[in-house]
């Protein structure tokens, strides 16, 4: 018989949900990092080959990569100030529901006046 | 076997450094200085010109001057630590196994370390006109 993980107890709602999606967010963000600290670091070897790496960035399917990049930075930076004010607020325990909306709405509105200059950026080079 | 219960509202003892206090206040304070040098960096190389604005030329503008160079070193450092510390707290959570956990922890923060040096000598080292002959790839400074 398979064995029940241990030690992990899911209690549901915004506490839980933005827990899950800090994780996978910060997740992301990682192995991207990992990245792009070796495509950069191609600057100290060859211009042409830093270039051809970089022209991969520029395509458009890439192009959508990069704003679920830029998605999940922008909900990990203001969730992690709403964990921040929950740790060293005193009223931060009490609004962690409410600022877990707030968080979503900066995250959201950013990501509006982002995305469509970024893929005018994307597209008008791909053109 | 007896079990021994220390009393509940005896103050723990503790041994050397309180590490785990240390990393907690470390993911916050990194955090909120990667706000503003991740933004700054997002603007800078996304929002302004364009991802399709950059190459190596772009990147020799940027690095000729110190100001950048700091910028870039001191995020690289401080989002790798905090990007690795997380991880360390996902395995913590999730592997069973106790040397799965060791193995685990040990090659983040192998990588974390090499990345680090790696990142921090390509930035200070640079270059911009590394290539004389790769003349259509090189800034203006270098023709």
């Amino acid at each position: 018989m398979a064995k029940l993980p241990a030690g992990t107890l899911y209690r549901g709602k915004v506490g839980m949900w933005s827990w899950v999606l800090h994780r996978i967010t910060g997740v992301a963000i990682f192995f991207f990092l990992l990245v792009h600290i070796l495509d950069t670091s191609l600057v100290r070897v060859d211009p042409e080959a830093y270039n051809s790496v970089m022209a991969t960035y520029k395509t458009v399917i890439i192009g959508f990569g990069e704003l679920g990049l830029v998605a999940a930075i922008l909900f990990h930076a203001f969730n992690g100030v709403r964990i921040i004010l929950i740790d060293f607020w005193r009223k931060g325990f009490k609004y962690q529901n409410l600022m877990f909306w707030i968080v979503v709405a900066i995250a959201f509105i950013l990501f509006a006046g982002f995305a469509p200059r970024h893929l005018m950026h994307v597209f008008s080079y791909n053109h | 076997m007896e079990i021994v219960i220390e009393t509940p509202n005896s103050p723990r003892k503790r041994k050397g450094a309180n590490w785990e206090k240390y990393g907690w206040m470390y993911m916050r304070i990194s955090g909120a200085v990667l706000i503003v040098l991740i933004f700054g960096h997002l603007i800078v190389n996304l929002w302004d010109k364009g991802v399709g604005a950059i190459d190596f030329a772009f990147v020799a503008g940027k690095w000729t001057n110190p100001f950048w160079q700091v910028w870039d070193v001191l995020m690289l450092w401080l989002a790798m630590i905090h990007g690795t510390n997380g991880m360390r707290t996902i395995t913590n959570d999730y592997a069973e196994k106790e040397w799965v956990r060791k193995t685990l922890n040990v090659s983040l923060w192998v990588v974390c370390a090499a990345l680090i040096i790696l990142g921090t000598l390509v930035a200070t080292t640079f270059d911009p006109c590394i290539d004389p002959n790769a003349v259509n790839y090189l800034p203006t400074v270098c023709k």
